[in-house]
């Protein structure tokens, strides 16, 4: 539950951001381009898109926001089920039928160009598509990869020879279906928008309501066999949708880039999150974001194609979150490493202090000087002064004016938990696990900061005769003189 | 040596109705390539019982094919006097750890949450009851404390006790484990035994794949030798001897006469290793 609030919590801000990002991005691109002149008639075409005044406009973004939203949400399953080329292998399957459908309606009733036959066309190239892959992988001995090539190839280039046969036969109407190709929703019927947004919302609560089973069969699909599901059913009803979203995403997106729509809001989704459920919703998100802002610049400037539109917003989403993501975005892995070392240092420098400290025990002395501290480890001189700074400026240190340091009351709890820690550990590596003492000091100091809180509750369990007076005295020896024990040589260095 | 099959299980005078496992005449090919030949098997109930054999004797693909994974060319299986089908929601399955992507977008309870999809059903959410029973099954194998850990950040020995806790939400009376002892520390091992045993205790039964001869005799009551034909299957105490490991794992007997000295050792069979 605390998970989820914190997942929220963190990421509402980013995909708020994301959001105005890309309406104030997609609104100011236009009007640089259009110049001045244009700049009112601009903003008046601007409102009408987007506050969905015009009525056609209207629902020719619905649909393919709600496209975005079925592709997203399939799409998040078909990346986890490892199957992404096999969906750019049959989109690229749908050439062939589409070309088909058109010859055939051109000689039954005189006009080629209708959507429903086109897309029923479509999607049974792309199901013949799949189903040539799977006799290549079952009876041949050719990779993966090889078979869904030689499948993309050879019925792309079916399809284009079919192409040539359409516009031989109908050339003004065939020139239309270069929209299937590269996705354009400028020549959108009314009646298209309305099939596609129907399908597409079909298709997004089918993936709503099979959640659990898809999971499942993405995940360890021969568990799910032993478990008594249909697992063959189930995976053909997700390969069924994605046929479907990619058919009836055609025209919007075309088939060379349908896949993108597939493919990039899953593979965003998954620099935010670590749970299935939030990488659905958010892969759909970014689906819905992409074809609403596709289809709306489409709107506004006719010459660019809804397609390319849709799959470049889809991949700038794609790049903010693979910098910003807050779960595997560059920057967070790498804040995170540059916090796991702060905390090391300012860790050893603690618990140097408290072992300073215990060893000298009278309450004069003004601290140790840094110098000392600096032999103790392998210190840069920089990293030292910057640990002392930062831990100054937490007031958990107090800094003397020659050079001098020690621990602050609030400095000194703090120590002592990392100090119990580090001899916790030290104990049990000694104890349980037959380390030397001499080189446990070592070891230990690679472990303990990233110890977790269950884990030392455990090291306390095992080790609760020797935790009873709460400090352990360290099991080796501590010299900050250089008089004996292992860390002599440290000193001397 | 190939035509020395024997039936292990007529020997034996479990009712073949209410055995675990019965297999009968079961033979497995891959591509038209034989991997299993003539299987001939009566498990007994409530026992500990390891599978062995060398790399590649088909120990996995007898347990995929007993669960129907693997397509069998001929041969009969039982599941307590039925067919496995009528009988699935008694059969545990725990799969070898490399089997999945540990990378999946889940967390530890969402994976054991998995055993339960069964009794869920179809399209219904899992509910707080159900995560419940979830984490009991995480904490009897120790990580009720990792239950909201993703899986990718579990080392390949919590991994595969997410997979046992999985098997053991489901609360099967026959369990598959394919090598569940793979890749796991000393640690580990001991807290697979102690719930093995006391799943035994509570007169459930075990069918795992062992890599480790050594430990055979004192983890195990009953034990399988298996390559590619069944070599023999009975009681340790009986089957598990020099001749039949020879005619098991061929010449590598280095090893083999080690385990065995190990195993004189201990006179008696123990019942309790911890
Ligand atoms: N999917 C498959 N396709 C073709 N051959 C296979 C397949 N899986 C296994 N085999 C072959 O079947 C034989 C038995 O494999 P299996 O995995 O059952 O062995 P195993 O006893 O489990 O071995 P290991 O101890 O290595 O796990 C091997 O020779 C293997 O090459
Ligand atoms: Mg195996």
């Amino acid at each position: 539950m605390r998970n989820r609030a914190k997942f929220i919590h963190r990421n509402l801000l980013s995909i708020l951001i994301i959001v105005a990002t890309v309406l104030i991005g997609t609104s100011f691109s236009p009007a640089v381009s259009a110049g001045n002149l244009a700049t009112d008639s601009l903003r008046s075409d601007l409102v009408r898109v987007f506050m969905f005044q015009d009525y056609n406009t209207r629902v020719v973004v619905t649909g393919t926001t709600l496209l975005g939203l079925a592709a997203g949400l399939i799409g998040t399953f078909l990346v986890l089920r490892k199957r992404a080329l096999l969906s750019d292998t049959l989109s690229h399957a749908t050439l062939p039928g589409i070309a088909l459908a058109f010859i055939l309606m051109t000689l039954v009733s005189g006009d080629g160009k209708q959507l429903l036959p086109l897309i029923i066309g479509a999607a049974i190239f792309s199901v013949l598509g799949t189903l040539s892959v799977l006799a290549i992988q079952r009876f041949s001995r050719l990779k993966d990869d090889a078979a869904l090539g030689i499948v993309l190839s050879v019925y792309f280039g079916l399809g284009v020879a079919l192409m040539g046969m359409a516009t031989r036969m109908d050339a003004g109407n065939a020139a239309g279906l270069s929209s299937f190709i590269y996705g354009k929703t400028a020549s959108m019927l009314f009646s298209d928008a309305l099939l596609i947004a129907g399908t597409a919302l079909v298709a997004a609560i089918a993936c709503i309501l099979f959640f659990k089973e898809f999971s499942m069969v993405c995940f360890d699909a021969d568990y799910g066999m032993t478990q008594g599901w249909p697992v063959a059913r189930l995976d053909f009803l997700m390969m069924a949708l994605v046929i479907l979203v990619t058919v009836i995403g055609l025209q919007a997106v075309g088939l060379i880039l349908v896949v993108a729509l597939l493919i990039i809001p899953a593979a965003s989704a998954r620099f935010w999150t670590f749970r299935l459920r939030n990488m659905l919703w958010l892969s759909g998100a970014f689906g819905a974001l992409s074809g609403f802002v596709g289809s709306g610049v489409s709107a506004l400037m006719a010459n660019l194609p809804a397609g390319a539109v849709i799959v470049l917003t889809a991949s700038l989403f794609f790049i903010f979150s693979m910098v910003f993501g807050s779960a595997r975005g560059l920057l967070h892995i790498g804040m995170d490493r540059l916090r796991l070392g702060r905390k090391i240092m300012d860790e050893n420098l603690l618990r140097d202090l408290f072992e300073w400290s215990e060893t000298n025990p009278n309450e004069g002395t003004p601290g140790i000087e840094i110098s000392a501290l600096k032999h103790r480890r392998s210190w840069t001189q920089s990293a030292l002064k910057k640990t002392i700074r930062r831990l100054h400026r937490q007031k958990t240190i107090n800094v003397y004016s020659e050079n001098r340091v020690n621990l602050s009351k609030s400095g000194r709890l703090a120590a002592f938990e990392v100090v119990r820690r580090h001899r916790l550990w030290e104990t049990y590596l000694i104890t349980h696990a037959d380390v030397a003492p001499g080189i446990v000091d070592l070891s230990a100091d690679r472990i303990e900061h990233v110890l977790e809180p269950e884990l030392i509750r455990q090291l306390e369990e095992k080790l609760e005769a020797e935790t009873k007076e709460k400090l352990l005295s360290s099991p080796h020896t501590i010299s900050f003189t250089g008089a004996d024990g292992h860390r002599t040589p440290k000193m001397t260095r | 040596m190939a035509h020395t099959r024997k039936t292990a299980g007529s020997k034996k005078n479990y009712t073949q109705a209410q055995a675990p496992l019965c297999v009968k005449d079961l033979t497995v090919a891959y591509h038209r390539k034989p991997v299993l030949w003539d299987i001939d098997l009566t498990l007994p109930e409530g026992q500990l019982i390891a599978v062995v054999g060398p790399n590649g004797a088909g120990k996995s693909t007898f347990i995929k094919s007993v669960l129907g994974l693997v397509p069998r060319a001929s041969g009969a299986i039982s599941i307590y006097g039925k067919s496995y089908e009528s009988q699935r929601h008694l059969v545990g399955y725990v799969p070898q750890r490399e089997s999945v992507d540990w990378d999946f977008p889940v967390n530890a309870l969402d994976v054991v949450a998995m055993g339960l999809y069964r009794q869920i059903g179809w399209f219904r959410p899992v509910n707080k009851n159900h995560r419940k029973k979830a984490l009991d099954s995480l904490e009897k194998v120790g990580m009720a404390n990792y239950a909201y850990r993703q899986i990718s950040q579990l080392s390949g020995g919590q991994q595969q006790r997410v997979f046992l806790a999985r098997a053991l939400a489901q609360d099967a009376r026959l369990y598959f484990m394919d090598e569940p002892f793979a890749g796991v520390d000393a640690a580990t091992e001991r807290a697979i035994i102690s719930l093995l045993k006391e799943l035994k205790s509570v007169g459930k039964t075990c069918v795992v794949v062992h890599h480790d001869l050594q430990t055979v005799p004192t983890y195990f009551d009953h034990v399988v030798l298996l390559n590619m034909r069944l070599v023999d299957a009975g009681p340790v105490e009986t089957v598990f001897n020099e001749e039949n490991l020879k005619k098991t794992y061929g010449g590598r007997l280095t090893l083999l006469t080690h385990a065995l000295n190990e195993y004189a050792k201990t006179p008696q069979f123990p019942s309790n290793t911890d």
